[in-house]
């Protein structure tokens, strides 16, 4: 297998874009992504994206089709992948293994949800469709109930606090507020979480992310392509798991063993420790999942998240700088997009573009999360190529 | 939405979700609810025997749903949480009559028989399990 690395990114800004169609969105992240590059759209070799439910979101299948068409790049392969929330980062696994095949030399990897089209309660009912339809959704249960029997475990088994939680979407918003392309540039205080409406208790408003449109995109170049670009960043690990899709499956509800299996093949592959990631971008979709992907990632131990927050461990510049973006509560969470725009985040971290929000970075990892945990994805970026990722 | 209107699919899903209805592999010994369709465990060399379960269990976690889903508006608010039954599987259902001081994790529950939604004035009515909490230790 060959070496991969990213040497293109675009996205579109997130947030409620009544004015964009998806198609609209796709093509405007894919050709900022080309641009950024600075390649022609003939380099392209084949398209992978990642979409969640535009079939339910806005009656649109065949996806991976439509996005060449309007792209002007009919002819080469082009290939959807589904993962719920992970869909994003399922694309980009796709689109490096298929160059560190051989198969290709560039290709392109997007993602892309259009959300605000549906009325909340049917955009609440297709989320659902991320879980167990038979046995958690036809009884009218919620994503935010779901990771609220999270949360409420967590509290339970390990004293963690509604304040401790709350800080992780504080942490967020004070990053999104130096994020131009952020659906919430502004920030919040542990009040304003702690007064927000309850949605699912113990969660509040705050603590979720919020239903979002958007795009995404980078271009992946092997080795030899990837020597031509300016400032290529390196994928150094990469791993994909799953679990059970049902929650109450699960053995425990206090930690993502995908995230666990994903992320010892990632720091495998790398050769690195956690210690050694300087800025991450972690799937807080609710605040608790923020909290246990700082346990299951090994940033801090297990049971002991709430007090890292509380510690300041995750500010920008600190132990390791969590979601510069803004993560999904504050940047915004357009399903599909998610992933590929996690890893344009680490990238630009590791270019040294992120103006006021950038961190001293060597290391950087992703972490994306479909459902509640059933499909997960870690990947890890670095400056340099030392080890060969698979 | 389409799936909610379908006979099918929720006919043949009665038996389980009307009775309690699982099953257990004779190999492992491991209960299974709702029914493996394979042993997770054993794989094809697991034995799958059907289980009517006796519907006692505890509280594993709950939340009180508040922003409900399409068909389910006006329940809201209603509490589901994920039960523990007492043969070791655990299952997602309300709790209903019950107090709301009552539902603690660890607390005893048993199963009821009710109605779970309407798929509007003419559609299918949709009957399962829900819990209430009981007073035995």
């Amino acid at each position: 297998m060959r070496n991969v690395a990213v040497v293109g990114v675009g996205e579109t800004a997130f947030g409620e874009h009544w004015e964009k169609s998806l198609r609209a969105l796709a093509v405007e992240a894919g050709i900022a992504a080309i641009r950024d590059a600075n390649i022609e759209g003939a380099d392209i070799e084949a398209m992978y994206i990642g979409n969640m439910s535009a079939g339910k979101f806005i009656g649109q299948e065949h996806l991976a089709a439509l996005a060449v068409d309007q792209a002007g790049l009919v002819g080469i392969p082009s290939s959807r992948l589904e993962a719920a929330c992970a869909s994003g980062s399922l694309a980009f696994r796709q689109a490096c293994l298929a160059v560190a095949s051989g198969e290709y030399d560039i290709v392109i990897a997007a993602g892309a949800e259009k959300m605000t089209d549906l009325q909340t309660e049917d955009v609440t009912t297709t989320l659902m469709g991320a879980g167990d339809q038979e046995w958690e959704g036809w009884l009218g249960m919620t994503f935010p109930g779901l990771y609220a029997l999270m949360a409420r475990r967590h509290m339970y088994e390990y004293n963690t606090t509604r304040e401790q939680m709350a800080l992780f979407s504080v942490n967020g918003h004070k990053n999104a507020a130096l994020n131009p392309k952020a659906q919430f540039p502004f920030e919040i205080t542990v009040e304003d979480v702690l007064n927000s409406p309850l949605v699912a208790d113990p969660l509040r408003l705050l603590d979720c992310s919020p239903v979002s449109d958007g795009a995404a995109a980078v271009i992946i170049a092997s080795e030899d392509a990837a020597k031509r670009f300016e400032n290529p960043i390196w994928l150094i690990g990469s791993g994909q798991a799953t679990d059970n899709l049902a929650l109450h499956d699960r053995k425990s509800l206090t930690s993502l063993r995908a995230t666990k299996i994903a992320a010892k093949k990632a720091y495998e592959q790398a050769g690195i420790s956690p210690e050694k990631i300087d800025v991450a971008e972690v799937h807080d979709c609710f605040s608790i999942n923020g909290l246990i992907a700082l346990e299951d990632l090994g940033f801090c131990e297990r049971g002991k998240s709430g007090k890292f927050v509380e510690d300041g461990n995750i500010e920008r510049g600190a132990a390791v700088s969590i979601n510069t973006s803004g993560g999904l509560k504050a940047k915004g969470h357009p399903v599909g997009a998610t992933g590929i725009s996690q890893i344009i985040e680490i990238v630009k971290q590791l270019r040294g573009e992120c103006g006021k929000r950038q961190v001293p970075a060597e290391f950087g990892l992703t972490h994306n999360v479909g459902g509640t945990g059933a499909t997960v994805v870690v990947n890890i970026f670095g400056k340099e190529l030392k080890e060969r990722w698979v | 939405m389409v799936h909610r209107s379908s006979v099918p699919m929720h006919w043949r899903l009665y038996e389980s979700r009307y009775n309690l209805v699982g099953n257990k592999c004779l190999v492992c010994g491991e209960f299974f609810y709702p029914s493996k369709i394979v042993c997770p465990n054993c794989r094809r060399r697991g034995i799958l025997k059907r289980v009517v379960f006796s519907g006692k269990g505890k509280i594993y976690s709950y939340t009180i749903i508040r922003n409900a889903p399409r068909g389910f508006e006006k329940y809201a608010p209603y509490v589901v949480a994920i039960v523990e039954l007492d043969e070791g599987p655990r299952v997602m259902g309300w709790i209903v009559d019950s107090k709301i001081s009552d539902i603690k994790i660890g607390r005893r529950v048993s199963v009821v028989f009710r109605k779970i939604y309407e798929d509007g004035k003419e559609g299918l009515i949709h009957y399962g399990f829900k819990f209430r909490v009981i007073d035995e230790k």
